[in-house]
């Protein structure tokens, strides 16, 4: 190695882009950090000013977020049994009982059910229309694309009132097959142009050579192309959770009861006996961990998949 | 192994006609060239025999039977890729292995397969790595393990050496001659490198612009070509064109060239007062101290054992290969001879070869 050189960059700058990166890393994960130390706060200290940094963690939000108490008259309270549990003794520490489980798990559940599936569903119709528009001569094929990716151009929401209307005609308001296929359809325009320009990519020869070897077009498809285009696929998935996951103003517009995901029902938590800062940040803390476990299970995948096409084989 | 007929084979994609009509045979067993310059329509014609393009019209039989609209899978057929298309995400093992066990065969008997394979092509300590590091030459023998592990009934091969770096190319080139001479296999094999398709074919049909423009033995192809087309592309330095205007009848054995009467070999057609080519190769010019025939010395190429002599003719600039004992200087005026019985005759309008003694036995149809 010589002293200088055209590819490596300086010492200076890798400090001063190592500085840069630290600063937004910084940030970028401040509300992060705010958010989830504010779920292990008591309710006091979650609103006292100046914020504190240090403070004596607790579970009252955690528990709050996933129970219903009530509070009970002086006799009563005295007249109750010793607490059980560790969650029992925390309710009656701010005088109160539990009276029974909240729906954060339920809709919390519904967000696994609805985003997964229709992650799930976007990729499987994604890549077989993107295997098709990639590979054989779709009429119209030109224009069909431009269709599919037109279905992007305005805001989703920009439609709603249709949509509600036509959810309330079909049956499908409030149901969980209704979300799925609302996000499924929104997801896929996105899923169909990235996994075509990752199928682009992926050479025919392999899927000849597959043909030649005594496969039919379907075998080379699920045994060469799709374990090739497994970085698209993984990439692309994540965008497509990470949309249906966080989506807000459909979930608030077509779900109430039965399918209501966890974004809508979080802030109903305010209200609650108070503003309940620390089960509303608690709450924010848990359904952020799926997508977050996801990402970093396919962390490899989707470093590779960003910068897909910057760099050729 | 099987011989393969291909009959009034014709490809259109679209407006544009890649291949318009192509018949020959390919006999069992024959090492097969496919030769032209890119776009002629070599690659397609492979491609359909081997069932990745389905033809327009036209018959391709294997062993007899019309395969034309078949699948590629259900050809028995196997094909080695220019850029060698190995399943990158499979070992060599599985790279190997993998045509057998689409047909559904034993494990053991895959392994015992795939051993035997990699012995024959010395890649034995390869199987357990990834395709993904290997060199050119390695790559270019797992995707000929790949091939001949299944026994089928044909080889395809699109440029197999085109990847390759020229030095590796001559060592692949006889590897894969010795390796047809051992198996006997069928093989048709696509290439634009005229010395390639010389040295390693049995027989070579010349495509140009979706036409064959010759079908033949290298000798036949070099000695007789059937078109100008052939004549210019195969030998290098190229023929030497004489053009000239004049006639002759069946029988003849002269022509007659800016004045001069030039021996050539018996002609079985006629042809009055038109266009023609007289076609002689370098190797076919000598060079004498008289001579009615005339030029001048412009130039001299040294290649060791032979050189290149660059001579003004009345005709234009020809090129001799000479001794490179033999002296000549540039600016010197020579005689010139042609050796009579192999020089071609063409017709200028229609690139075609006159019949002669010489050539009649080589043209087929």
């Amino acid at each position: 190695m010589s002293a200088w050189s055209v590819t490596e960059p300086s010492k200076l700058s890798k400090w001063a882009a190592g500085l840069l990166v630290t600063f937004y890393t910084i940030v970028t994960l401040l509300p992060l950090v705010w958010i989830i130390s504010t779920g292990f706060k008591s309710g006091p200290d979650s609103i006292s000013y100046p914020p504190k940094v240090l403070f004596e963690p607790s579970l009252e939000g955690y528990v709050n977020l996933f129970t219903t108490r009530t509070r009970l008259g002086a006799e009563e309270f005295a007249a109750l049994p010793p607490p059980e549990t560790w969650y029992d003794r925390i309710v009656r520490g701010s005088g109160m009982v539990i009276a029974g489980p909240s729906r954060f798990g339920e809709r919390f559940l519904n967000s696994v059910i609805i985003g997964f599936s229709s992650t799930a569903l976007s990729i499987f119709l994604g890549t077989l229309a993107a295997y098709a528009f990639s590979r054989f001569k779709v009429p119209l094929k030109d224009d069909l694309l431009f269709f599919i990716l037109s279905t992007r151009m305005m805001p989703p929401i920009a439609v709603a009132i249709p949509i509600y209307l036509m959810y309330r005609e079909l049956g499908l308001s409030d149901t969980h097959l209704g979300m799925i296929l609302l996000y499924t359809a929104v997801n896929i325009s996105l899923a169909v142009w990235l996994l075509k320009g990752f199928i682009d990519e992926i050479p025919r020869e392999y899927e000849e050579a597959a043909l030649i070897d005594g496969y039919t077009r379907f075998q080379a498809f699920r045994k060469v192309v799709l374990p090739q285009a497994a970085t698209g696929i993984a990439s692309t998935a994540i965008f497509c959770l990470i949309f249906a996951w966080n989506e807000y103003a459909f979930a608030v517009l077509l779900t109430s009861g039965n399918a209501q995901t966890a974004p809508p029902f979080i802030p109903t938590i305010i209200g609650v006996g108070g503003q309940d800062w620390p089960a509303v940040a608690a709450g924010a803390t848990v359904f952020l961990l799926p997508v977050m476990v996801f990402t970093i299970l396919l962390r490899k995948h989707l470093l590779r998949g960003i910068t897909f096409g910057a760099v050729r084989k | 192994m099987a011989e393969i007929v291909i009959r009034n084979l014709r490809k259109e994609f679209g407006a544009f006609t890649a291949v318009k009509g192509s018949t020959f045979t390919i006999g069992d067993g024959e090492f097969f060239m496919l030769l032209g310059p890119s776009g002629c329509g070599k690659t397609t014609t492979l491609r359909m025999i081997a069932g990745l393009e389905l033809p327009t019209s036209g018959e391709i039989l294997i062993d007899g039977e019309d395969v034309s609209q078949r699948p590629a899978s259900q050809r028995d057929i196997a094909m080695v890729f220019q850029m060698f298309a190995l399943y990158p995400h499979m070992s060599v093992r599985k790279n190997i292995s993998y045509p057998l066990v689409s047909q559904g065969m034993p494990r053991a008997q895959v392994q015992a397969r795939v051993a035997e394979v990699a012995r024959i092509l010395r890649i034995d300590h390869l199987l357990d790595k990834g395709v993904g590091g290997l060199s050119g030459g390695d790559r270019q023998r797992v995707a000929l393990g790949r091939a001949i592990v299944r026994n089928p009934k044909a080889f395809m091969m699109d440029e197999p050496l085109g990847a390759l770096d020229a030095e590796f190319r001559e060592i692949m080139a006889e590897e894969l001659r010795a390796l047809h001479d051992r198996m006997g296999a069928t093989t048709v094999y696509v290439t634009h490198d005229q010395l390639e398709a010389m040295q390693m074919g049995d027989k070579i049909v010349v495509m140009n612009h979706g036409v064959v423009e010759q079908f033949g033995t290298p000798q036949e192809i070099y000695d007789h070509p059937a078109t100008l087309f052939v004549a210019d592309f195969i030998g290098s330095p190229s023929m030497n064109f004489l053009h000239f205007e004049g006639g002759f009848r069946p029988g003849s054995t002269t022509v007659t060239l800016a004045g001069t009467r030039i021996e050539v070999p018996q002609l079985q057609e006629e042809a009055e007062g038109r266009k023609l080519v007289l076609g002689v190769r370098p190797e076919h010019v000598t060079l004498t101290a008289d001579g009615p025939y005339r030029g001048r010395v412009v130039a001299t190429e040294y290649l060791g054992t032979t050189q290149i002599i660059t001579l003004d003719t009345a005709q234009g600039q020809i090129k001799a290969r000479a001794p490179s004992g033999q002296r000549a200087s540039a600016g010197e005026t020579v005689g010139l001879s042609f050796a009579a019985p192999k020089l071609s005759l063409f017709d200028q309008g229609t690139g075609r070869a006159f019949r002669t003694a010489a050539n009649a036995g080589v043209f087929h149809g």
